[in-house]
């Protein structure tokens, strides 16, 4: 009786958590719909936030899940763009598709190289190790200027149609299309790590890594997995980066670029993938807007949202909204 | 008398000091043991050794016939030998039946699954909460740990232990931190372990000792200067010594 009921709630929990993704994929969608339509001029724009996201989320993975406080993530972003770009300037490999696998790769490499490194410290030292990872990255590829353009940019990416079928319009159409696609992929993906036994082990890991090496569970092992699957999300939206803009800059591989990604998460909320997501959105929509109303002082106005929003939602938007229904959900209980 | 757990002439010096002083001891499969000993005797250091969290200058530690002296803590984990913590350590935002989960499915290698779901293992979820119902805490078993009582975690710490099956379990007083009205849940949860493991109980709550050993050793200054019945401890001029100095001879035990 104990057993058939057990296994009854398994298969109702199951289905419970299939619809709350099936949820999670069409408002991605309808949100990429609705950008779509309001905004057909500046698709460019909502690609690009696209490729962040996947940043974002990246960041979330080790910050977010693991506990791992890192300053240096866009060397992982920058890996997969400078990758996915010197294979179709410099080895002929121009199948969007392909360059994509090449930013994965190049991601993970760099996700592993950078995961080895910064997980030798904890704390302070940790986030001063990450900050030195991405320097020695920046610098790298400005003095390679040979294979990565320096500081003009690497430019001469030309990708082919996706498919053979769809051509990179001077629009941005297909290019958002290829993102949002992209990106539901690795949020379907992404969700059930987060979730599994694995994505458990790293919850507990930023949670108290003693218990779970009393548990007689490998710490560093599995964060360096983690780092890895980071790398290769990172890498995918460097390469998105990189098919849509057909350019790679030394921006892709900043300090600035790192440090946004983590007030976007926090401004989001960690440790949730659907925060990620708000964070980048919101913060990328509001520079947008702020900074084309008042070009002067839209960098003090940010400021002072984040000062909000960390005062006030200490959470992030949608760790507080959540924690908020959380809370009411268990007073009507 | 074949032996699961076995320590030879355990030594650690730090600097010039001897914290733990060739120290033997063995235990045998179904042993109830306490170890007690005044404060700065060494018990800390002489679980961070057996456990693998500092390495000695000199002796051995062999589980179930294994060398196991210059193995990780993880590595002696798998190997069988399990231990709780004097202060609760548990993940805070998780839930009792995710705590079991993640332990069973770690015990059996598939805990670094990506693709799959405990809640989706019948065989996991049905032994989690077995071992949470045996400890009178399934009830429990969706809450956050961070909203149960502190008596319901140190039950939880022993799920997460015996989710282990170990061969050998250190519990570093396990009744430390909870209130007077719990204590005796958790007695009865230690009653209740299995009966061929071996359980080696750091305490200092003598009542518990007596109630749960059958054989106590006592640590004083890094060695051991007892090892023996609960009914010979009390009696023992070199325990009353070393608990109460030269007040020893002085007045009558409180």
């Amino acid at each position: 009786m104990a057993l058939l009921t057990t296994s009854l709630s398994t298969t109702g929990d199951r289905r419970a958590r299939l619809t709350r993704d099936a949820i999670g994929v069409l408002v991605i969608a309808a949100f990429a719909l609705v950008g779509y339509f309001l905004f057909p001029n500046n698709l460019a724009l909502l690609t690009r936030i696209t490729a962040i996201a996947l940043l974002v989320l990246s960041l979330d993975l080790v910050t977010g899940y693991c506990g791992v406080a890192t300053l240096g993530h866009a060397a992982l972003f920058g890996a997969g763009a400078y990758g996915a770009g010197i294979a179709a300037a410099h080895f002929g490999i121009t199948d969007p598709i392909a360059m994509l696998a090449v930013g994965i790769v190049s991601g993970a490499i760099a996700g592993l190289i950078s995961g080895v490194v910064v997980l030798r410290a904890h704390g302070l030292p940790q986030l001063v190790l990450s900050i030195a990872i991405i320097h020695l990255a920046h610098e790298a590829a400005n003095k390679a200027s040979g294979w990565t353009g320096g500081s003009d940019g690497l430019a001469g990416i030309m990708p082919d149609a996706v498919f053979g079928l769809w051509q990179f319009d001077l629009w941005g159409r297909t290019a958002y299309v290829f993102g949002i696609v992209l990106l539901i992929v690795a949020f379907v993906i992404l969700r059930q790590i987060v979730r599994s036994p694995f994505g458990m082990l790293c919850r507990g890991i930023r949670q108290d890594p003693v218990r779970v090496r009393a548990m007689g569970a490998s710490v560093h092992g599995t964060l360096i997995k983690m780092y890895a699957i980071s790398g290769a999300v990172a890498g995918a939206g460097g390469a998105l980066n990189a098919i849509s803009t057909q350019v790679v800059g030394l921006d892709s591989l900043s300090f600035t670029l790192s440090a946004e990604a983590l007030v976007m998460l926090v401004l989001g909320g960690t440790g949730s993938l659907y925060g990620a997501l708000i964070g980048t959105i919101t913060f990328m929509w509001f520079e947008d807007v702020v900074s084309a109303a008042n070009p002067f002082h839209w960098l003090t106005i940010v400021g002072a949202l984040l000062i909000a929003v960390v005062l006030f939602a200490p959470k992030g938007l949608y760790g507080s909204v959540a924690a908020y229904f959380e809370r009411r959900g268990r007073k009507g209980r | 008398m074949s032996a699961i757990f076995d320590v030879r002439n355990l030594r650690k010096m730090f600097g010039g000091l001897a914290v733990t002083n060739d120290v033997s001891l063995s235990m045998a499969p179904g042993d109830r043991v306490a170890l007690i000993g005044p404060n700065g005797a060494g018990k800390t250091t002489f679980v961070n050794l057996v456990t693998g969290n500092i390495l000695p200058n000199s002796g051995t530690v062999t589980l179930g016939g294994e060398d196991v002296t210059r193995l990780g803590p993880t590595q002696r984990v798998r190997r069988g030998l399990v231990r709780s913590f004097q202060v609760t350590r548990l993940f805070s935002e998780m839930t009792p039946e995710e705590h079991v989960s993640l332990a069973i499915l770690q015990r059996e290698g598939r805990s670094g699954k990506m693709f799959a779901s405990h809640r989706a293992m019948p065989g996991v979820m049905d032994e989690a909460h077995a071992l949470l119902a045996k400890l009178g805490i399934a009830q429990l078993a969706g809450h956050r740990v961070s909203e149960i009582a502190y008596g319901q975690q140190r039950l939880l710490e022993l799920a997460l232990a015996l989710a282990l099956k170990p061969k050998v379990l250190l519990l570093d007083e396990p009744a430390a931190g909870v209130p007077q009205s719990d204590t005796a849940r958790i007695e009865q949860a230690i009653a209740d372990l299995p009966a061929d493991l071996a359980v080696l109980m750091i305490e200092h709550d003598m009542d518990l000792v007596f109630r749960f050993a059958k054989r106590v050793i006592v640590l004083a200054a890094g060695e051991i200067i007892f090892d023996g019945s609960p009914d010979a401890v009390t009696k023992d001029a070199r325990v009353r010594q070393a608990y109460l100095g030269s007040y020893a001879d002085a007045r009558s035990v409180a």
